[in-house]
């Protein structure tokens, strides 16, 4: 079947199912666009390039289906560069296409030309220039496969629009084939072996999850195995929804803000299973100090992981799930209370905590809040700093993927779009964004993408009238020299969704946000909430700079 | 401690550029570097001198694996190689002290492969210290230019770092 390549292109979609595609068009990527047309694939318009990545990232998230993000050569590439930064630090599987410049008029630094697959060559998992049109079908079909399976990751392939222009004979390959690209899947026996006795001979075992977990699907697994040994479970962040909330062997997220019972559990443990975890730095602290009793599992699909920043015990490379499912098999249950014992002892005496005085509206209540009337199933969104930090604090999630947020790359701005996107993934359900007045002006201009395409997302901001974290930062390293952190100006949130159409509410007090919550949730279309929330909180407990997990302050 | 590692990457634009990133960005220190195609026109094998303990080596090991253009990684620095080096060095000889020079590319069997009106043109082949021991024996007579390879290796015997299916397989399940 003899059809031009961008009209392939949009074949390749369809066969990948692929139903919905975030974008923003221009020059170069027209060809695309005009086979698009044709096409029963939703594209979602957004207002800025940037919001088309973080869109199709949180799409990704919360479907656990592949993203796609389009846009044109130049700035609309450069534009995306931070979104795929973002979803390579954080795993997240995106194909984004960038039209580019005619191939004759490559390296000739043409009108919005800008070398793509050279910028984002650190962070994609593996990118294509297209210079052979033959070739499109094979690239679209090794992205998604490279996109998707072992450590997920963005791909990116930039396309000429000579190339898009291009007639080919049209047949997509069934299977991908790289030499190259052979994740291993199956942990090795002997390792795994190795593993179940050390966890049966262990008497203070902790469970250290990641991101990795919700990515392999392995969250059942991971529930068996620490019911079954009586191991308590700590989250990074990036896993957290991977097990529940309120269950009982639940100890919140360690770390940098982490609970003071994880990572006391940590610090005294003598083994910690690590799976699907990085030992990133806001998780281990200073990393001589990071669980100093413990033998280490760590079990991870990127064989890079494994030894990166701690030496481990027993590593075994492989999807968690499958590894999981062997170890569980082969375990014995543990009955020992004791360990669990203390580590209960810990949470009653050190639990999370801040005080609310009437007439105040603390930023942790309104989360507590949002909790209580969604139950901990709906998917949150968040931006970055100290209201992403109470997210993870006070947010008791019960659903897994329910958590939509920038954990690596930390990058503001994220929120809005991506919460769109998930509600683009998953319509019919409540997706909240829980932002900060900081983080919210960054992208807040994808508003108009959300009341475009009908996405009902609620919209939550912890306004304090600063950047709260970075003035934390200030606060407890720089001696309260609030540089560039206070802002003078606010635009009135209100008056901003008016503008699009969108109720909205303030609320100032406690008493206030419980009806307004409830409100909020009931309206059928997207809602602002401007929180006005007590502008000198902090996020507490704090882990200082270069300080052991086990020594975090209050602050 | 220095190894040597041979690798075997598609020959695609760009795999220079990923791979020589890769060791920027991480902070790995290349020695030197030769590339060209083997055999098969589709693979091109590099040789890859880096400076690093076991953990820095496991890491470029592992990393390098993790581009989607790279086929296979041996490091054979603990097995039986060869390995050599080409330098082309030009100097500054006055004719009456043609013949010393003479004498001494004789010595390291180097040839001479351009003589001109006060100028030498030598090639020399061998491992590392070989070539520095040419290089620094010239160093009097005044070196005007100098242009090596750097190393290229391969294994002893029965031992090789191809690339065929069973070899394949080894690779995808590196860490089994």
């Amino acid at each position: 079947m003899e059809i031009t390549v961008a009209e392939a292109l949009v074949r390749c979609f369809e066969n990948e199912k692929v139903e919905t595609i975030f974008g923003f068009p221009g020059g170069t990527i027209l060809p695309v666009y005009n086979a698009l047309y044709d096409s029963h694939i939703k594209h979602v318009l957004v207002r800025h390039e940037q919001g088309a990545m973080h869109a199709a990232d949180g799409y990704a998230r919360s479907t656990g289906k592949v993203g796609v993000a389009m846009a044109t050569s130049g700035p609309g590439a450069t534009n995306l560069v931070t979104g795929i930064a973002n979803a390579y630090m954080d795993s997240v599987p995106l194909v984004v296409i960038t039209g580019q410049v005619p191939t004759s008029q490559v390296g000739t630094d043409a009108f919005q030309e800008v070398d793509i697959t050279g910028i984002t060559m650190p962070i994609t998992k593996h990118n294509y220039l297209v210079k052979d049109p033959k070739s499109l079908p094979v690239v679209m079909k090794n992205a998604f496969h490279i996109a998707s399976t072992g450590r997920p990751g963005p791909v990116l392939i930039d396309l000429p629009k000579d190339v898009a222009d291009a007639v080919i004979d049209f047949k997509y390959p069934a299977h991908a084939s790289m030499r190259g690209y052979r994740p291993t899947f199956r942990g090795h026996p002997q390792k795994i072996n190795e593993a179940v006795k050390l966890i049966e001979s262990s008497q203070r075992p902790v469970i250290y999850a990641g991101g990795g977990i919700l990515n392999a699907g392995a969250v059942e697994e991971l529930r068996y195995l620490a019911e079954t040994i009586n191991a308590p479970v700590t989250n990074t962040f990036m896993g957290l929804s991977s097990f529940p909330g309120d269950h009982p062997l639940f100890l919140g997220m360690l770390g940098l803000h982490g609970t003071r019972y994880a990572n006391l559990a940590v610090t005294q443990c003598d083994l910690l299973i690590a799976l699907g975890a990085r030992f990133d730095d806001r998780v281990t602290g200073k990393i001589a100090q990071f669980a100093p009793q413990a033998k280490v599992v760590h079990v991870d699909i990127d064989p890079a992981e494994i030894g990166k920043n701690v030496l481990v015990n027993v590593p075994i490379v492989g999807d968690v799930k499958q590894v999981l499912s062997r170890i569980n098999n082969a375990i014995s249950p543990k009955k020992d209370h004791t360990w669990l014992d203390r580590v209960q002892q810990w949470k009653q005496e050190y639990p999370l905590e801040y005080s609310q005085k009437e007439g105040e509206l603390k930023p942790q209540y309104v989360i507590e809040k949002i909790y209580e009337h969604t139950g901990g199933k709906a998917t949150v969104a968040t931006d970055v700093g100290q209201h992403q930090m109470w997210v993870a604090q006070y947010y008791r999630f019960n659903r897994p993927g329910a958590l939509v947020s920038s954990g690596g790359l930390g990058c503001m701005g994220f929120g809005l779009p991506a919460a769109v996107g998930a509600q683009a993934g998953l319509p019919g359900e409540t997706v909240i964004l829980v932002t900060g007045d900081g983080s919210f002006q960054m992208t807040m201009q994808e508003m108009a993408t959300a009341v475009e395409q009908e996405l009902p997302v609620k919209v939550f901001i912890l306004n304090n009238n600063c950047l709260g974290m970075v003035r934390q930062l200030q606060e407890v390293y720089y001696d309260k020299r609030y540089m560039a952190t206070q802002f003078k100006f606010l635009p009135d949130f209100e008056i901003f969704a008016r503008a699009y159409g969108i109720e909205a509410f303030t609320a100032r007090t406690g008493n206030e946000i419980d009806e307004v919550v409830k409100k909020a949730l009931a309206i059928p279309g997207p809602v602002v909430v401007n929180c006005l929330v007590s502008a000198d909180e902090n996020v507490t407990p704090m882990v200082l700079a270069g300080k052991a997990i086990n020594e975090a302050i209050d602050c | 401690m220095r190894h040597t590692l041979a690798v075997l990457v598609e020959n695609n634009p760009g795999v220079l550029a990923r791979v020589a990133g890769l060791f920027s960005r991480r902070g790995f220190n290349i020695d030197s570097l030769a590339v060209g195609r083997t055999d098969n026109p589709t693979v091109s094998r590099m040789t890859i001198v880096v400076e690093g303990d076991a953990r820095v080596l496991e890491q470029v090991n592992k990393q390098l694996h993790k581009l989607v253009d790279v086929i296979k990684i041996s490091d054979i620095t603990a097995d039986e190689f060869v390995d050599r080096e080409l330098v082309l060095i030009k100097v500054s000889v006055d004719p009456s002290l043609r013949g010393e020079v003479m004498q001494i590319a004789d010595v390291f069997r180097a040839r001479i492969v351009d003589l001109g009106k006060k100028t030498l043109t030598l090639e020399c082949t061998g491992n590392n210290g070989k070539v520095d021991a040419f290089e620094e024996s010239l160093q009097p007579y005044g070196i005007k230019e100098l242009v090596r390879t750097g190393k290229i290796a391969m294994q002893r015997g029965s031992r090789y770092t191809g690339f065929t299916e069973r070899s394949q397989k080894m690779n995808g399940n590196q860490e089994d």
